[in-house]
């Protein structure tokens, strides 16, 4: 009883000076601060003394060139696709295409461009950071850059437009576009050949688009089929 | 009395920056740079704090007892800020020359207490008034080793008067008494170190048991604080904030300025007692003078001066120390508390006052 007296207080004193050396080595080390190494350095994970905190706005780590996360298209080599907007878990990109007549463009790795852009958004507010649309862009024009900071005070501000075409541009590529519909529809309905020989060659390249473009919007979203897994589990109960 | 001129500012002053340490320290302590956005550094932080302070609204619950609720911040505040008319700031400018100073400033703190459980009790709040009964339990079991090891000193010094506890210290120890000052205060050894001084003729080297004395009033006045690892009557954890839980804007920062202002209070005695009060820790080694050096002369502004200067600093080190013990130590159980207070530091107290009474009787 006594023994154990004395033992309390011996142990009281050793335990708080422990506590009193260890805060106060943190306090000394509290001269040094931690220095804004990129994760790629050798000494980044060597540096476990003095204050940890960032002060981010005033200062940040320096991130990867290959970091990956707000996206961004080059909407110049953009052949508007749609496989982004396909592959898109998150429904962020939303595109609206406009065929042109004819090729009126290349891509800097020579793809023909044949579509508009009238709209290429993407809400930067639902990507999940999947990078999947970075992967399927044939032309590598959508890619994900190492600006991570874009916070927003409002959330329609996330939504990001890469499309560069005016309300007047956009309404002169539909009108053509409708013209030439119409020119085809006529041509189709009367098929004369002798003056259609020089327009193929041109217009060949719009039909395949039309095709894939049409074959775009069939495959909305798989019909929803009820698997009986569920309900065979709940037989087993 | 015209410490007061000194005082009144000095302590706004003291909380303001008092605040900004404490938080820069428990900052650095866990690694973390602490305020950093108002001011060069986050100087001006607390300032600002304040200023919002005093502009929010000053809220008494519908039930409170309005009354003991208005009234009980300002008799904390006039409680502690009584005691600190007490104290001498140098040798010749002190406060009031009461020749039971300590006495008087241990009657006054003690009061402290009513001031905490007026507002426990008027708030009608169950967190105010469980950290109210806590605070009236931990201060009436820690009164007691505070008691003791204040008076294991005064066995020493042979006077409740702190200007003269602060007199016998130092070189100018002649002026209140022929008496010399000997090493460790034995005549036997019979070393005169009454021109020597500095921390030769502090307290705690006059009986150097008094370091663990000290310790002893260190515990015990963190406890009478009510900082941690003692702050059960506010514990942020389980009772929101004990009995400040209902004050809010002007009242509240009186009750934090009275908190500060009691940090500083005990600090300050705790130098006055043990540490040389206003002395210099430097003593006099032959030619080399520096006890006189840095002194100043007695009666001239320099001696003012050198005696604030000392008093401060050694009093912001004593801060120090609470605030590290603060953000090292979590805070104890209250069964802990009371077994600490009553089963430890009140036997061991009493433990030392034979052992002073003694020293003090070969000192003769």
């Amino acid at each position: 009883m006594i023994s154990a007296y004395w033992k309390n207080i011996k142990s009281t004193f050793t335990t708080s000076f422990l506590g009193l050396k260890t805060t106060f080595r943190h306090f000394r080390e509290a001269a040094v601060s931690r220095k804004t190494l990129s994760i790629q350095d050798s000494k980044y994970f060597k540096q476990d003394k003095g204050l940890m905190t960032l002060q981010y706005p005033q200062e940040s780590f320096p991130v990867p060139d290959n970091g990956r996360y707000k996206l961004h298209n080059e909407i110049d080599d953009c052949i508007v696709c749609d496989k982004c907007a396909k592959i898109c878990p998150v429904d962020c990109i939303d595109i609206e295409p406009i065929k042109a007549t004819g090729t009126f463009g290349y891509t800097l790795d020579g793809t023909p461009k044949r579509i508009h852009a009238a709209k290429f958004d993407i809400d930067m507010g639902k990507c999940c950071f999947c990078g999947l649309c970075t992967t399927v862009c044939p032309t590598e024009c959508l890619t994900m850059t190492k600006s991570f900071d874009f916070s927003e005070y409002d959330v329609d501000d996330h939504n990001y437009s890469f499309a560069t075409m005016t309300p007047l541009e956009i309404l002169q590529k539909k009108q053509e576009l409708e013209e030439f519909n119409h020119e085809k529809q006529q041509s189709q309905t009367s098929p004369k050949t002798d003056i259609t020989k020089p327009k193929v060659k041109v217009v060949r390249p719009v039909p395949k688009v039309k095709k894939s473009d049409s074959s775009e919007e069939k495959p909305s979203k798989p019909k929803f089929k009820p698997r009986p897994m569920m309900k065979r589990k709940k037989k087993d109960d | 009395m015209t410490t007061v001129i000194f005082f009144l500012p000095f302590l706004l002053l003291f909380v303001v920056f008092g605040v900004y340490a404490e938080r820069k320290i428990s900052a650095f302590i866990q690694d973390r740079y602490g305020p950093m956005e108002v001011g060069y550094y986050g100087l001006l932080q607390t300032v600002a704090d304040l200023l919002k302070l005093i502009q929010k609204e000053d809220i008494v619950p519908d039930k409170a007892d309005r009354k003991l609720f208005l009234i009980a911040p300002i008799v904390i505040f006039i409680v502690i800020f009584t005691s600190f008319s007490l104290l001498p700031l140098s040798p010749d400018w002190q406060g009031s020359s009461v020749q039971t100073g300590v006495f008087f400033l241990m009657a006054i703190i003690s009061l402290d207490v009513i001031g905490i459980i007026m507002a426990g009790w008027a708030s009608n709040n169950k967190f105010s008034l469980l950290g109210a009964i806590r605070s009236a339990a931990q201060i009436i079991a820690y009164e007691v080793p505070l008691t003791l090891s204040i008076l294991c000193v005064l066995v020493i010094t042979q006077t409740l008067d702190l200007q003269t506890i602060s007199y016998q210290q130092g070189i100018w120890s002649t002026v209140i008494t022929d008496e010399p000052n000997y090493l460790f205060g034995l005549a036997v050894t019979n070393i005169n170190i009454t021109e020597v001084g500095g921390i030769l003729t502090w307290n705690v080297v006059r009986m150097p048991l008094l370091f663990l004395v000290w310790v002893i009033y260190f515990i015990s006045s963190l406890a009478e604080c009510n900082r941690a690892p003692f702050d059960l009557p506010e514990a942020e954890s389980e009772l929101v904030a004990g009995f400040q839980t209902e004050y809010s804007g002007f009242r509240w920062s009186i009750v934090a300025l009275s908190e500060y202002a009691m940090m500083l209070l005990v600090s300050l005695l705790g130098v006055i007692l043990f540490f040389g009060s206003w002395n210099t820790p430097l003593p006099n080694l032959g030619n080399i003078e520096l006890a006189t050096w840095t002194s100043g002369t007695l009666g001239s502004p320099s001696a003012y001066l050198w005696g604030i200067f000392w008093l401060v600093s050694k009093t912001f080190v004593m801060i120090f120390l609470q605030m590290w013990a603060r953000w090292t130590f979590p805070r104890v159980r209250i069964d802990q508390l009371m077994s600490l207070g009553w089963k430890y530091l009140t036997p061991i107290a009493l433990i030392f006052l034979l052992f002073c009474s003694i020293w003090r009787l070969l000192m003769l």
